[in-house]
């Protein structure tokens, strides 16, 4: 009686599970179809080892998001600690400070930088310069860091707010420095929200492309502008190809990353 | 230690504010420039409100929000009560994995592997792909909302466990009566909370619209990227403007009424 009550209850989950078939798994498993065939439909390989051509489109898309990451991680691990050391009040404020740049669209962040920071931009017209910035890896890496750090900073702030008070006053009175304290038992402990928040900013820069649209200015392709041009001009077999390559790319990086973390808390399933 | 505190905040929180006080102040201006500003003037607004693009991609942004955040909320629910009752780890695994691959594959791939979908359905039923213009929307902004959902349910019929909904069933409920009067009302605020999430990564949403969308259904992400395209004029400012504004309101809100509830559960705790 009890179990066919729990079968019956595990029906729930069904429609869940035909929408996830469906709407998940057939839309890959038709990615790695585009990927294999040519425009009439025959098996191909071409499009798998045409990507050599994108080799340095991957690398450089690869670099830009690695350095926005770490960046991301160097600003933003002091932000989260200020954060969780602060009153409880003052930490809501701030956090709430940090949701409104995240909860804005995108687009509009991204546009209002590169209008700042444009050649006849408002910050050359305020101090009368002629620097050029948009167009440059600068700008792009300072885009991602600018649209993505709030993703670094609020898993590490849960994280570090999370630990328990005593341990600071342990490891001192065990005779910690401040600086082992640090080194050795916070920044330990705060590994699984390093981990979460290094995923939440890779994972988007690598695949950004307004971005580098408008930060790069056009001068230099990533290779989520790659995926858009093919979608635009309708090279749908080798968009599909590059995304099949990115997607077990960053499933690949994903599950290396969780080795690293031992705790499963904010870990990913992949 | 403490000045330097200040200091970091302040230049942190300044640096992410910079650009969008600027959008701000732009939107204001006079001339049709985003870089010199030549006076105050509302006439952007005007324009934006004269046009009926604006309006119409509102429309159809709060339809789609309102629509899949909740059809993702009710199969959601549903999947994480079933997920719970589910004996096998491995099914359970599959599941989770299978559920949480829109929410840790890039946006990207996710909009280009739906819009190749709906290219075959397209095929498949014999229509165009404009045709199905809303419906590949709905479904794939439900296909990325569901994980929120599901994840932020689970934890709280996780924590709930099964003595409840045992003892109402003992009491003579139904299974339906026993789901809907005793455990539904206790995970409450982890289904509200998954359909905000649900209903704000909707409204947010512009990678996967755009892979998936095509122009006869026009949300305000793609009108943004849209006026981006072409030489901007401060009326992209004036929109961008009133939904930051909206977002600010809606969060000072939400916060003012969180923290409410954490005053009142500190006063409960305090007369215990």
């Amino acid at each position: 009686m009890k179990k066919k009550g729990s079968i019956m209850r595990s029906i729930a989950a069904a429609p869940h599970i035909f929408w996830a078939i469906l709407f998940i798994v057939l839309p890959l498993i038709i990615v790695v179809y585009y990927a294999f065939t040519d425009g009439d439909g025959n098996f191909s390989f071409e499009n798998i080892t045409s990507l050599a051509d994108y080799a340095p489109i991957f690398t450089l898309s690869v670099e830009l998001a690695v350095i926005a990451t770490f960046v991301c991680l160097i600003v933003g691990y002091p932000l989260a600690y200020i954060i969780a050391k602060a009153r409880p009040e003052r930490q809501r404020f701030y956090i709430m400070l940090l949701m409104l740049p995240m909860w804005t669209n995108l687009l509009i962040r991204t546009y209002s930088i590169m209008a700042i920071l444009d050649d006849g931009g408002f910050l050359n017209t305020i101090l009368g310069t002629t620097m050029h910035i948009v167009g440059t890896k600068g700008a792009v890496i300072f885009g991602m860091v600018y649209d993505f750090l709030p993703y670094m900073v609020l898993p590490i702030y849960t994280c570090i707010s999370k630990i328990d008070k005593n341990m600071w006053e342990a490891a001192s009175d065990l005779g910690c420095k401040p600086v082992q304290v640090m080194t050795r038992v916070i920044f330990p402990l705060s590994m699984s929200g390093i981990i979460s928040g290094v995923t939440m900013v890779l994972v988007p820069s690598i695949s950004t492309f307004y971005i580098s649209q408008k930060l790069g200015g056009g001068t230099f392709e990533l290779i989520g502008d790659t995926i858009e041009r093919q979608f635009v001009t309708g090279a749908l077999n080798t968009g599909a190809a590059i995304s099949l390559v990115m997607m077990v790319l960053i499933i690949i990086s994903l599950t290396v990353m969780n080795r690293f973390s031992d705790s499963d808390e904010g870990g990913i399933i992949v | 230690m403490k000045y330097f505190s200040k200091i970091y905040l302040v230049l942190i929180f300044g640096i992410l504010y910079i650009p969008i006080l600027t959008l701000i102040l732009f939107s204001f201006n006079s001339a049709n420039s985003t870089a010199l500003f030549e006076g105050f003037s509302l006439r952007w607004y005007v324009e934006l409100f004269n046009s009926p693009d604006t309006f119409e991609a509102l429309r159809n942004t709060l339809i789609l929000a309102v629509l899949s955040s909740l059809i993702a909320t009710v199969i959601g629910t549903a999947a994480a009560e079933g997920i719970y009752k589910m004996r096998s780890k491995l099914l359970k695994g599959a599941i989770t994995s299978v559920t949480n691959v829109p929410m840790m594959n890039p946006d990207i791939v996710t909009g280009m592997s739906m819009m190749l979908f709906f290219v075959a359905v397209a095929a498949i039923l014999g229509v165009t792909y404009e045709d199905m213009g809303f419906f590949a929307m709905l479904i794939a902004h439900v296909t990325f909302c569901l994980p929120y959902v599901i994840l932020s349910v689970l934890p709280r019929i996780n924590e709930l466990g099964d003595s409840l909904s045992e003892a109402a069933l003992d009491l003579g409920c139904t299974p339906m009566q026993a789901f809907f009067k005793v455990k539904l009302p206790n995970i409450m605020p982890g289904v509200l909370s998954g359909m905000v999430m649900a209903f704000t990564m909707s409204l947010d949403d512009f990678v996967i619209s755009y892979f998936v969308g095509s122009s006869n259904f026009q949300t305000l992400p793609l009108l943004i990227y849209s006026m981006t395209k072409k030489k901007v004029t401060p009326d992209m400012y004036a929109l961008s403007t009133l939904i930051v504004v909206t977002i600010f309101i809606l969060l000072i809100i939400s916060n003012i009424k969180s923290g409410k509830k954490v005053d009142n559960s500190k006063k409960a705790g305090a007369r215990k």
